[in-house]
């Protein structure tokens, strides 16, 4: 009989029986069974699929790795060429930022015809101060004539060849340059020295110096044209026993930067030797 | 005709001294290149041309410096003078012996153009141009000292072939 049971029953209870499982299980009364299985299921998967994505990887990573190094030398090679064009041009704005403002500066005295030059080294001997520019006789740069940065005087031409020029800087030891006092209306002698300081000698005793005060060429002895800026007096030293007050001069070029300057072409130093009286033996 | 070498070696010295080693100053000394190639090129055994480096040398530094040439000649010859003293002395030690000739070298250098600033003028405080030029100025020379030796001593070897440098 029981072999005999209509196919349709059997469907159908069969249905039902896995309904009804089915039914136990969504309702949780299967909960611990289902998720050790599920549990396993899942271990096998990720097992499996972790294996297979080691060896797609194992069999891809050559060409990626070629592909990558290649594609990182160029993109090295392209950060180098754009390092170096942002050298370049940071040197060409500070080279345009020195030169506009040398041309503001002369624009602003007009007085004067110049001549721009760089600065290409300096002489070897550590007791000097000395530069060495790149304009020469061709440029008609002449012994003797003033040199100026838009922040003050630097010094003056000391030999020319044709295309070179040395110039003595007014911090040199063997520099002595004839200056007035703007607000103290007197005169003094600016003198170089061994470390570059700037000193002023023989200020008269009756001159009120102080600190912070302008020092411009006075254009005594004919060597510089007169209101050059040369600095401003840091220290004042005064001492009652002495014929004159002495004075540090803080520089109004630093020295140590220089890069581009100007040569003033228009003025003739004036050589007052033969006038200078010569002792009779 | 292998002493042509001098002319763009010393060149090319005086190009880096005044672009590159004149702007890097120790307090206010300096590195004098030229003394310390000449110093240990005058060590090099198989070298027999120092004093011709040393004249080359002095002219084209007179040309370029506004110490007169006399005191350049001065300087350099002493240097070489002594290099050739020392390299019979202590020839088992060329480097202390490359010291050597930096250290009395750049001293009597400084010593001549201080006696020949003074005589034309300028008179320079010689405590301070001691501690603040010379002595830095031989602190940079030696520590040039060791590279141009060696410098000097592979360009012996190409120079005179077959012959043992230092």
């Amino acid at each position: 009989m029981k072999g005999n049971l209509p196919r349709s029953l059997q469907t159908t209870v069969i249905f039902l029986l896995a309904a009804g499982v089915l039914a136990l299980a969504f309702g949780g009364f299967f909960g611990a069974a289902s998720s050790a299985m599920t549990r396993g299921l899942v271990g096998v998967q990720t097992w499996v699929s972790s294996r297979f994505i080691a060896v797609q990887d194992v069999l891809a990573a050559p060409r990626d790795i070629v592909s990558l190094r290649t594609r990182n030398a160029e993109l090295e090679s392209q950060v180098s060429q754009l390092q170096a064009q942002v050298i370049e041009l940071q040197q060409r704005v500070n080279e345009t930022e020195i030169l506009a403002a040398l041309v503001d500066f002369s624009r602003a005295n007009p007085e004067s015809t110049y001549r721009a030059a760089a600065v290409i080294g300096r002489d070897p001997s550590p007791f000097l101060h000395y530069v060495i520019i790149n304009r020469g006789s061709d440029d008609g740069i002449r012994r003797g004539m003033p040199v100026v940065t838009n922040q003050g005087l630097v010094g003056r031409i000391d030999a020319v060849i044709a295309d070179g020029a040395r110039v003595q800087l007014v911090s040199d030891p063997g520099s002595a340059i004839n200056v007035r006092l703007q607000n103290a209306e007197t005169d003094a002698v600016l003198l170089g020295s061994l470390t570059g300081d700037l000193s002023l000698d023989m200020i008269s005793q009756d001159a009120a110096v102080e600190g912070g005060e302008l020092v411009l060429t006075s254009g005594l002895g004919g060597g510089y044209p007169p209101d050059l800026i040369v600095g401003q007096v840091a220290t004042v030293r005064s001492l009652e026993y002495e014929l004159f007050q002495q004075a540090s001069v803080q520089p109004a070029v630093d020295f140590g930067r220089l890069e581009i300057v100007l040569v003033i072409t228009n003025f003739r130093p004036i050589d007052i030797a033969p006038l200078a009286t010569t002792p009779v033996p | 005709m292998r002493n042509l070498v001098a002319l763009p070696v010393l060149f090319l010295l005086v190009i880096v001294q005044t672009a590159l080693l004149s702007r890097l100053s120790l307090f206010s000394g300096t590195a004098d290149i030229i003394l310390v190639w000449l110093a240990g090129w005058s060590l090099q055994k198989p070298v027999d041309s120092g004093i011709h480096w040393a004249l080359l040398a002095a002219g084209i530094m007179g040309f370029v410096s506004h110490i007169p040439i006399l005191v350049v000649v001065v300087g350099y010859l002493a240097v070489v003078w002594m290099a050739k003293l020392f390299s019979r002395r202590v020839w088992q030690a060329p480097l202390l012996a490359m010291f050597g000739v930096t250290l009395l070298g750049t001293s009597v250098a400084h010593a001549a153009t201080l006696t020949a600033l003074a005589l034309a003028g300028t008179v320079l405080p010689l405590g301070r141009s001691i501690s603040f030029v010379t002595l830095p100025s031989v602190i940079l020379n030696l520590l040039l000292a060791i590279p141009v030796f060696y410098l000097c001593r592979d360009l012996a070897s190409w120079v005179y072939p077959g012959m043992e440098a230092v």
